[in-house]
């Protein structure tokens, strides 16, 4: 096994109890800071494939930026307590949860286990600092990144039409 | 850029590449089935980030550990595997930028809809099927 198994394998269990507890969880707000949770679990496993760069900006992007934002439509809802009536998701449990692991049994048995026996190249550790991403993304890369930047311009017009009182 | 050099491995990574997607595909089933049995709207936007965060990670564990026959080199590339491992991150910075605006304007749809009935509830939200 490569030296980061180790470190893998807790960063995995801790991620997947805390994605567990997002859609386990009543509370919207404990469902909130588990999903915080399962973010800085991801970004440390990006770290551990040695996406330097991507690890802090999803520590800053998802685990700052994002969860703000949720907690702060939260509290503006007033839905921090304990949902009123019980979530009537009794039949909807039969059905979703069998079908899910089927399609999970399906795409791990014929799409993931396969790759055990393929040839399979590590790229170094240095793909993921910014001295390597900073010039694919102006070069290749520069047209999609201006269309992101268009895309965010329209998301923040767009959330702020919607904040408007009349529209 | 000699670090970027990429080597080839043998079984180890391939068990790495496995673990790392079987681990993207738990969280996604995880989020998905949030994604269908939440009714408040702010936890199932919870899990469609959570779904999300799942397939960034199987983009990265792709960048770093490349199955070598499903690398298409390209005319002019000097080492494909330096930028499929870039193209991989790519993904990952785009669908963070996506999911950004993404959430945004769909928080700013679930206060709008509030605003207008006071409650929220997905299953109660079938104005536009009536």
């Amino acid at each position: 096994m490569e030296s980061g198994f180790p470190v893998f394998v807790v960063l995995a269990v801790v991620s997947i109890l805390s994605a567990i507890g997002v859609v386990a969880f009543k509370s919207p707000v404990r469902s909130a800071l588990s999903l915080v949770l399962a973010f800085f679990t991801l970004a440390l496993l990006y770290f551990n494939l040695g996406a330097q760069l991507l690890g802090i900006s999803q520590i800053m992007v998802y685990a700052g930026a994002i969860m703000v934002l949720f907690l702060f439509v939260i509290m503006m809802l007033k839905l921090g307590g304990h949902d009123k009536q019980p979530e009537k998701t009794d039949r909807r449990l039969y059905v979703a949860i069998p079908v899910s692991i089927a399609i999970a049994a399906l795409v791990l048995t014929k799409f993931i286990e396969p790759m055990l026996h393929v040839p399979v190249s590590v790229i170094g550790d240095e793909y993921g600092t910014p001295q390597a991403i900073g010039p694919a993304l102006f070069t290749t890369y520069v047209w999609p990144f201006e269309i992101a930047s268009v895309l965010l311009l329209v998301g923040i017009v767009g959330s702020i039409m919607l904040a408007k009182k009349r529209f | 850029m000699q670090a970027l050099i990429a080597q080839v491995q043998g079984p180890a990574a391939a068990q790495m590449l496995v673990a790392y997607l079987a681990l993207g595909l738990a969280l996604f089933v995880i989020g998905g089935i949030g994604v269908v049995l939440r009714r408040n709207p702010v936890v199932v936007f919870m899990c469609i980030e959570l779904m999300l965060n799942a397939v960034n990670l199987t983009f990265l564990a792709f960048a770093r550990y490349q199955p070598d026959q499903w690398r298409t080199p390209t005319l002019g590339d000097p080492d494909p595997t330096i930028s499929a491992a870039m193209s991989g991150q790519m993904m990952v910075i785009f669908v963070m930028a996506v999911a950004a605006a993404e959430v945004a304007v769909g928080l700013g749809i679930i206060m709008a809809i509030f605003r207008m009935r006071n409650e929220v509830d997905i299953d109660d939200m079938s104005t536009l099927k009536d």
